[in-house]
């Protein structure tokens, strides 16, 4: 890789019990550049990005970012890296007693210690951000639609204008053609902050747009790691069948009781 | 053996357990004395737990008050000690019907919502959101609890003994017939600062174990609106039986020479 990886994993596995998810993931992400995981449900998508995150504790293997291992890293050391990464989860995650704006303005409020009144007029921008008015500011999570949370979700997400964007299946759950723009604002916010990303998702079109490279994940492994061009010409033959979301092929999708 | 098998699986997860709850209570602890401390938030849970749980513990102590006096009077009538229900209305409240009366209804009605509300933000990703928003869940959803619940409890047990004298007041002087002022003068006359202070106590323990019990079983909640459901309930159901023991424990303290 030319440019120096921001996030890199090597041989990070992970169990629960008897079921191992993680059997040794590797996996770089240059800076500046976008990564989609892809997989089925249940291969370790959301597990990766959470040991990456540090909310699991991988049993083994590294996970460096900007050159510290993270899984040996001190609680400030750790707390840092927080500060410098914003996350936009699967249901938008959103704060139900807080209103839009406080959603958006947390991370400056509490992470950064900023005045409110400044964080209120800075979520507003951010909201104008991701084409959403003034007027939803004051509004609470709960009554807005699936989209606008989502929206929501990502200015409170690029709020602190993190150096590294994780998102968790952001069309997960809305229709394609809201996908498609939280797609475009996910690659707009994501360029004009010149941010590491990551992306986890099963939506084909999703991961084509954002990404510059792709890796899919199966069995606990990265099987296939290339750039998004190169997904139509692989002979990798779990990717053409992901690709293509036929039944048949070498992917064990567990339908046994089908 | 096949009979000791469950017995001792059981005794070895209740271990766990508790354990696990220890852990818990000393993180708690532990950010409780080490900054930030979310001011704003403890005031707002302060208004929750204390201000929004006033009417329940005020309904709850006077009719407690009323029948202590009424049960009393009935009783000791047998032995000509009609004169003693004032007093024994004042210690009855103070001692123990007004903490743990207080302690029961709050844990009913504040346990659950704090294990529903932590709960659903768990199984929502919103606990993981502040984690990834540089924020301790700890400090920012459980210190503010807990320290709310040890302040409010006290001030509600405080206000609902003096409900409760004031129900066992009206049944004695309106239905009993005995004189206010005596019935006043009695109130206080065998009354110690050690009966309100050991109330108190008391309050201010179960006001921790309460906040601590939601918050312990909303934090570990798992498992989407089920989850959620058998975490209210293991909140209410727990703190209820520790208010139980542990006022007998602080009973022991207070009153065993």
């Amino acid at each position: 890789m030319s440019t120096p990886a921001k996030i890199s994993l090597r041989n990070v596995h992970k169990a629960f019990g008897a079921k191992k998810v993680l059997q040794g993931v590797d996996l770089d992400v240059a800076a500046g550049s976008s990564v989609a995981i892809i997989g089925g449900s249940g291969t370790g998508k959301s597990v990766t990005l959470k040991c990456i995150l540090g909310l699991l504790t991988p049993d083994q293997g590294s996970i460096v970012i900007d050159g510290l291992d993270m899984t040996t890293a001190s609680r400030s050391d750790h707390e840092a890296m927080l500060a410098k990464t914003g996350m936009l989860f699967q249901g938008a995650a959103l704060f139900d007693s807080l209103s839009v704006w406080e959603n958006v303005a947390f991370g400056l409020i509490e992470g950064k210690g900023m005045k409110p009144k400044l964080a209120r007029d800075l979520a507003i921008a951010r909201l104008a951000d991701v084409g959403l008015d003034a007027d939803v500011a004051n509004l609470s999570p709960a009554s807005l639609s699936g989209g606008m949370q989502k929206r929501v979700g990502l200015a409170r997400a690029i709020a602190t204008e993190p150096e590294i964007l994780f998102f968790d299946e952001p069309t997960t759950g809305i229709d394609p053609i809201m996908g498609d723009v939280i797609n475009d604002l996910i690659v707009k916010c994501t360029r004009e902050l010149g941010a590491s990303a990551v992306t986890i998702t099963h939506d084909m079109a999703s991961a084509r747009k954002i990404a510059d490279r792709v890796a899919m994940l199966y069995q606990g492994k990265i099987i296939w790691d290339g750039p998004v061009s190169e997904i139509d010409q692989t002979d990798n033959p779990y990717l053409q069948q992901f690709v293509a979301g036929d039944i048949e092929g070498p992917l064990d999708l567990d339908l046994k009781h089908l | 053996m096949p009979i000791f098998a469950p017995v001792g699986r059981m005794f070895l997860s209740f271990l766990a357990l508790v354990g696990r709850v220890t852990v818990f209570a000393g993180r708690t602890i532990g950010h409780m004395i080490a900054p930030p401390i979310y001011f704003r938030l403890i005031f707002k849970q302060m208004r929750e737990i204390g201000y929004f749980s006033l009417p329940v513990v005020a309904m709850t102590t006077l009719f407690a008050g009323m029948v202590l006096a009424l049960q009393s009077y009935s009783g000791f009538s047998r032995f000509s000690a009609e004169s003693a229900v004032a007093t024994v209305v004042v210690i009855s409240m103070t001692r123990e019907l007004g903490p743990v009366l207080a302690g029961l209804m709050v844990a009913g009605r504040v346990g659950a919502a704090i294990a529903a509300e932590i709960g659903t933000m768990r199984v929502t990703e919103q606990i993981d959101a502040l984690v990834t928003l540089s924020t301790n869940p700890f400090k920012y959803l459980v210190v503010p609890r807990v320290i709310a619940g040890l302040i409010t409890l006290p001030i509600l047990v405080l206000i609902g003994d003096i409900i409760g004298v004031l129900g066992g007041y009206l049944v004695g002087v309106n239905k009993l017939g005995f004189n206010e002022a005596s019935y006043i003068r009695s109130t206080f006359q065998y009354l110690e600062q050690l009966d309100v202070v050991s109330g108190l106590v008391k309050a201010a323990v179960f006001g921790f174990i309460i906040t601590l019990m939601g918050c312990y079983h909303g934090y570990n909640s798992r498992g989407g609106a089920q989850g959620v459901g058998q975490a209210t309930t293991n909140a209410v159901v727990s703190s209820s039986i520790l208010i139980l023991i542990s006022n007998y424990v602080v009973t022991e303290l207070f009153f065993t020479r």
